[in-house]
């Protein structure tokens, strides 16, 4: 596995009011992308744990394209990676983002 | 809560998660995780071959309602590890069943397994006789346990092992019940005896159509949440007895069915001899037509399993 880690000034606070939304499940070419609401509200840490190694330069291109575009702040975001392409990364964060803003039922 | 609240829409159990199947199987909003993904209670053992972790192990436990009665749920996720059984994967459902057996709250398993993880083997199949005995226990205790298969991973080696200690099994034609899986029966075995990649040998063999036909499940349903839920609502309603007459009456129609069946060559032959009407359509035949067509010839199993 290798990991990395991701401190990133994140300019919007994720909305909503869930402590923690998963999505995604581990398998080949796929991810889970777990969110929980920590850190200060314009930061959004990243950690991850993936299966195919060098490309750290990859995932440091699509963390911060999505923090950019997406309401990130204040989450700590934690991702085990079974080698998913960057779309499949940044697709699974967007819906990461997008089920912590839902309501509870 | 008074009327049971569906989500609604069609979702096809086959292709959904372990979490989607939950979602849609209980009553809406109503479902507690216990030891969830945020506690990361992962595999010790997945590291040290440098694999992939998953933050719920690749079992989602929890408690819920079930057409407005508590019910404890536990989802197997077939797509990490084959939904394979580890320490941790086999620890949360041993826990979860006596839990079951103190709170005296059914159970309700959702099976998408290849059988033990490889690289836990060891603590993989102990955990499999632990949930076979806390199903067993539990039942005993009064408590039905039901098991639904229509996953991608099918139910294969140990998870077959626990399926058969259930009150009761309710499978889709896309699920399959088996210990051996075609690929092993091949490997052990040769092609002649059982060619892995003939996909309609092998759901005509272990397919959820054979296991309704020959009392190896119980309820046969459409790959649809809403069907599986239903049937799971119909089946907490039945008996669930475990005593040592039940159990006696299945040994002898295992025997019966031994003796009727044993020289049958293929699925087919013994569509045949059970005087299924055109048995080689069977396969084809959507799920209403199917059920029409052989609800008096299948033979049951009652709530021996």
């Amino acid at each position: 596995m290798e990991k990395l880690s991701f401190k990133l000034n994140a300019p919007t606070r994720a909305g909503g009011t869930r402590a923690q939304a998963i999505v995604g499940v581990v398998a080949s070419g796929n991810l889970e992308v777990l969110l929980e609401r920590a850190s200060p509200a314009d930061v959004c840490t990243i950690d991850i744990a993936t299966a195919a190694h060098g490309f750290g330069a990859v995932w440091d291109a699509v963390v911060r394209d999505f923090v950019a575009r997406r309401a990130a702040g204040g989450l700590r975001i934690s991702i085990n990676d079974g080698g998913a392409r960057p779309d499949t990364v940044a697709l699974r964060l967007a819906q990461g983002v997008r089920l912590i803003e839902e309501r509870e039922a | 809560m008074t009327a049971a609240t569906a989500n609604s829409g069609s979702l096809s159990w086959y292709e959904a998660s372990a979490r989607q199947r939950i979602e849609a199987l209980v009553d809406g909003g109503s479902f507690n995780e216990f030891i969830g993904p945020e506690l990361r209670e992962m595999s010790p053992h997945l590291s040290i071959f440098d694999l992939p972790e998953q933050f719920d192990d690749g079992i989602v436990i929890g408690r819920g309602r079930l057409d407005g009665s508590p019910v404890l749920v536990a989802a197997q996720e077939g797509r990490f590890m084959g939904g394979a059984f580890g320490e941790v994967h086999g620890a949360k459902l041993t826990g979860l069943l006596r839990a079951a057996r103190k709170l005296k709250q059914d159970v309700v398993i959702l099976f998408d397994t290849g059988g033990v993880r490889l690289q836990e083997a060891n603590a993989g199949e102990l955990a499999i006789s632990e949930i076979m005995r806390a199903v067993i226990e539990a039942r005993r205790a009064g408590v039905k346990v039901v098991g639904l298969i229509g996953g991608r991973a099918g139910c294969y080696g140990g998870g077959s092992l626990i399926a058969g200690t259930c009150s009761s099994l309710i499978i889709s034609e896309e699920g399959r019940i088996s210990v051996s899986g075609p690929e092993v029966i091949e490997t052990n075995k040769g092609v002649e005896e059982f060619d892995s990649r003939d996909r309609a040998l092998v759901w005509r063999t272990m397919g959820g159509k054979h296991r309704y036909l020959i009392g190896g499940a119980d309820k046969f349903v459409e790959d649809d949440a809403s069907a599986f839920r239903q049937a799971a609502v119909e089946a907490l309603r039945g008996r669930g007895r475990c005593d040592l007459a039940v159990l006696d009456a299945e040994q002898q129609r295992l025997e019966r069915r031994l003796r009727r069946f044993g020289e049958a060559g293929d699925a087919v032959a013994i569509w045949q001899a059970m005087s299924i009407d055109k048995p080689t359509d069977i396969p084809g035949l959507p799920t209403d037509e199917f059920r029409r067509r052989v609800a008096d010839k299948r033979e049951h199993a009652d709530d021996a399993r």
